[in-house]
């Protein structure tokens, strides 16, 4: 019979049955209207900014910006509230949350997303002194968001394989018919399509597609950058177009005697030797707009400079006079900035790698 | 109290004509399947933003007919796969003296503890000729077989073998009862396990940009990643949405025949048949399945941990993390299977079309990529209830609308158990509507409550995409953490946490195994 047995079991079913519905009720049934209007901390100067807390959407390697954000909170008292995710992602988010954002700052990983927050309008001007601290090409051409830092495509060889003692001066040189069943790739990550963009620009879209049919004939296709720095460190394939700093992180990862790759760069004029910026911007909702310029102005201060250039994710500073990694070749010599103006927002890449099958 | 619903009652076959509490119920059932089904509202209206040229453009490509096809070749394949193997380890060990069969249960549901991005992960890094469609095919099925073989196995070992024993009886040889009897007593259990998995499949992308396979998801994802471009997103996710239509139609068509309830006094478990010389073999082949689908990812976690030159000794932040990622994943287990009982109750009460179609749309979402329901979640929040947003109950809320399918699955197969009648001889005897549900109803399927909350738990224990879309800014659970550390190329340091991921979550599957298969034959003989 199961009257005992229920007699047991009722008080605590019914008792969870009746919290979880209150907590569903609680969590689905919005309540009502949004209370947006705050009160804005309207700060008037640089000691009224500390107690404040600003809240920074990051694409970036998450262990330095980490760092970062602790160092900006002890210099200025404003603390900062880090959410990492895929800047792709973080994009996308914003563009939902539209105005009503809890975000102050975008720290992207390319310039793409944060030029197409620039078109929609969500982003308020840089300040003009954080705007001149680092050379002009590296911010948004419209002063909507400054450089922070970059990084250098280059071709990573797997060691010994003709594709390291021969490599490739050119990015050109990958569709060529020797390199079949050679390369891989990652055409879906962020850093990619911006090589195509200026390819556009200086070979023209017709060459670019001609290119990029060779590249599909000749490459393995990976999903990431990581999966195809494994892949060229393992022999699974000769090498492969990747930010230099891959190649570091593999390194560091797997121990020098472990890795069996070799980072090769391009000649410094060709489109393969793309500098690519990382950049941050204030967004226009943000109710601390002055404490997110401060953080802006903090990233391109010498001591932030020097944190991104010293730290485990490899990357080139880009404030005059801070020095990047010792083993690190310097910037100039290895590559040219592809300026924000000639990236913009990545659409017409997108469609090339889209009608070449390239992308899905 | 009266709606519309139930005022149709009356000329519908319903087991309860004059149930007054389903005046309440209605209305509840549907506020619940319109807030999980609010992601397709979402995809709806942001289709329409893109407009009838894009459509055009983007479907016009000659591409998409390929990408189409791998997605149905894909979903077929190991929806077939699955079912097959689902069903044969269920039948080893619910039907037959396979030796150690209490074990193999166990080991059968392990591979529900392999959090997902290890499964994927795991086979890559370890073979390199496991690519494109076949590797697919074959991670996937490994993943994915438990959610055939656990619905299959219950429904075994719950039913009552007298059909077989008669078809046995009548001189019909042990292949052929196999076939023409537990085959067909089988069929909702195989249909749901089915449904869950070719759902899952229509909408997953990591697992197979990993594995270099291009599916439908593929372009979805594109246009978020490069296009930065939901309303386009939206547009192609709606071919995914109405192949999951197509999905749950088909599911409905050859799942719902009859009732599972055992109408008998005295559920007998049944004689084992003897596998004779095939013991061998059938060992063999469920050793090579078991050690296929959990020894390859605990493998992979193990070289990780031994070889990867950033593994630190897990710092204090590993606790915290599991602590935050035990306490979502339990919240979210208690919450969606709350929110299933109300709907899962409300179609198996009343068998109108209206009831079932309701129940049938909170499966549709299974078939959406993560990143649409997350900013689904983002858009609905921001803009009606802000002050959860980015707050605790919201990446609850998240989880509960990604894993509601998951939970409405589980109790309505411990719904399907219960006797038709038993309300109303409750009520007949006087007990007031409240009483029978609290006293009859619920502690019946209990079971099923506990196997939808381990369910649940397990599935978002290990989520990604929408925990980092959704948390509270800090907030960190084992599976961010462990996706900071592998995007960062330390795979060493990521591997404590897809260990500790991967512990956590064998108590849900040993709960699970044991709620859905119930350990406790005595409850059931008490009718």
């Amino acid at each position: 019979m199961f009257g005992t047995r229920i007699g047991a079991v009722r008080p605590a079913a019914a008792l969870s049955l009746a919290t979880a519905c209150v907590l569903a009720l609680a969590a689905c049934s919005s309540s009502g209207g949004s209370s947006s209007d705050g009160p804005s901390q309207a700060a008037t100067g640089a000691q009224a900014l500390a107690g404040q807390t600003i809240t920074v959407y990051s694409g970036q390697h998450e262990q330095t910006v980490k760092a970062l954000a602790a160092d900006f909170e002890k210099r200025t008292g404003v603390k900062v509230d880090l959410r990492s995710g895929d800047e792709a992602e973080l994009a996308n988010q914003i563009l939902q949350e539209g105005k009503a954002s809890p975000a102050d700052v975008f720290y992207a990983e390319n310039p793409p997303a944060l030029t197409v927050l620039e078109e929609q309008g969500l982003l308020a001007a840089v300040q003009p002194d954080t705007l001149k601290s680092v050379p002009a090409g590296d911010s948004s051409p419209k002063g909507d968001w400054v450089g922070v830092s970059a990084r250098t495509a280059a071709f990573l060889a797997a060691e010994g394989k003709p594709a390291d003692t021969a490599p490739p001066a050119s990015v050109r040189d990958l569709a060529k018919p020797e390199w079949k069943g050679r390369l891989g790739i990652a055409p879906s990550e962020t850093d990619f399509a911006p090589i195509v963009t200026r390819m556009i620009k200086t070979d023209g879209a017709d060459a670019t597609k001609q290119w990029l049919l060779g590249l599909k004939a000749n490459a393995k296709s990976y999903d990431s950058n990581e999966s195809l720095s494994a892949a060229i460190n393992s022999g699974e394939v000769e090498g492969g177009v990747i930010d230099h700093y891959y190649f570091y992180r593999l390194r560091d990862e797997k121990t020098a005697a472990q890795t069996h790759a070799k980072l090769h760069y391009f000649t410094k004029t060709d489109p393969g030797a793309l500098v690519d910026v990382s950049g941050a911007g204030v967004l226009k909702g943000g109710k601390h707009q002055q404490a997110a310029q401060a953080f802006l102005a903090y990233l391109d201060s010498a001591p932030a400079q020097t944190l991104i250039a010293t730290s485990e994710s490899y990357e080139y500073p880009l404030v005059a006079g801070v020095k990047g990694k010792a083993e690190l070749p310097a910037l100039d010599t290895v590559g040219q900035v592809a300026s924000a103006a000639d990236l913009g927002d990545g659409k017409e890449a997108l469609q090339l790698l889209q009608d070449t099958g390239l992308l899905a | 109290m009266s709606t519309p619903h139930s005022a149709r009652s009356a000329d519908s076959p319903s087991p309860l004509p004059r149930w007054r509490a389903a005046g309440l119920l209605a209305p509840l059932a549907f506020a619940i399947v319109a807030v999980v089904a609010s992601p397709l509202a979402f995809v709806v209206v942001q289709a329409g933003q893109a407009g009838w040229d894009q459509a055009q453009r983007l479907l016009g490509r000659p591409l998409i007919a390929t990408l189409l096809w791998n997605t149905a070749t894909l979903a077929a394949a190991v929806t077939a796969a699955t079912a097959v193997l689902g069903f044969g380890a269920a039948y080893l060990v619910e039907r037959t003296d396979l030796p150690g069969r209490r074990w193999w249960t166990v080991a059968l549901v392990l591979p529900l503890a392999v959090p997902e991005f290890v499964r994927g992960y795991s086979w890559v890094s370890l073979f390199s000729s496991v690519r494109g469609y076949w590797g697919a095919v074959l991670v996937m099925t490994c993943s994915l077989y438990p959610l055939v073989f656990l619905p299959v196995a219950a429904t075994l070992r719950r039913a009552d073998t007298a059909a077989e024993e008669v078809s046995r009886s009548l001189g019909r040889g042990p292949l052929a009862t196999l076939w023409r009897v537990t085959l067909p007593l089988t069929r909702p259990a195989l249909a749901g396990g089915a449904l869950l998995v070719s759902l899952y499949l229509l909408g997953e992308y990591g697992a197979f940009a990993m594995l270099r396979f291009t599916t439908f998801a593929t372009a979805i994802f594109t246009q978020y990643k490069l296009g930065f471009d939901a309303a386009s997103a939206a547009q192609l996710t709606l071919v995914l949405v109405a192949l999951a239509l197509l999905l749950v139609l088909l599911e409905a068509g050859c799942g719902r025949r009859g009732r599972v309830a055992r109408r008998g006094a005295v559920g007998r478990r049944a004689a084992a048949a003897p596998l004779g010389r095939w013991k061998l073999p059938a060992l063999a082949a469920l050793a090579a399945l078991v050690g296929t689908a959990v020894g390859v990812p605990l493998y992979a976690l193990g070289y990780w941990l031994v070889v990867g030159s950033s593994t630190t000794l897990p710092s204090a932040s590993v606790l915290s993390a599991a602590l935050t990622t035990l306490g979502y994943a339990a919240t979210a287990a208690l919450v969606a299977t709350a929110a299933a009982v109300p709907v899962a109750l409300y179609g198996w009460r009343r068998g109108t079309r209206l009831a079932r179609a309701a129940e049938r749309a909170a499966y549709l979402t299974r078939a959406l990529p993560g990143i649409a329901v997350a900013l689904s979640v983002v858009h609905f929040a921001i803009r009606y209830a802000e002050p959860v947003y980015q707050q605790p109950p919201l990446l609850v809320a998240g989880y509960v609308i990604l894993f509601f399918p998951l939970a409405l699955t589980a109790v309505r197969a411990a719904l399907a158990q219960v006797p038709p009648g038993v309300e109303e001889v409750a009520r007949s005897l006087g007990t007031p509507p409240l009483g029978v549900l609290l006293r009859v109803t619920l502690p019946l399927v209990l079971p099923g409550l506990g196997a939808a909350a381990a369910m649940v738990a397990l599935t978002a224990g290990t989520e990604l995409t929408a925990t980092l879309l959704l948390r509270p800014t800090g907030t960190q659970t084992l599976a961010t953490q462990f996706w900071v550390y592998t995007s960062g190329l330390a795979y060493g340091a990521a591997a404590p946490y897809a260990a500790l991921m991967t512990a956590m979550s064998v108590p849900p599957v040993l709960l699970l195994t044991r709620r859905t298969l119930g350990t406790n034959s005595r409850t059931e003989d008490s009718r």
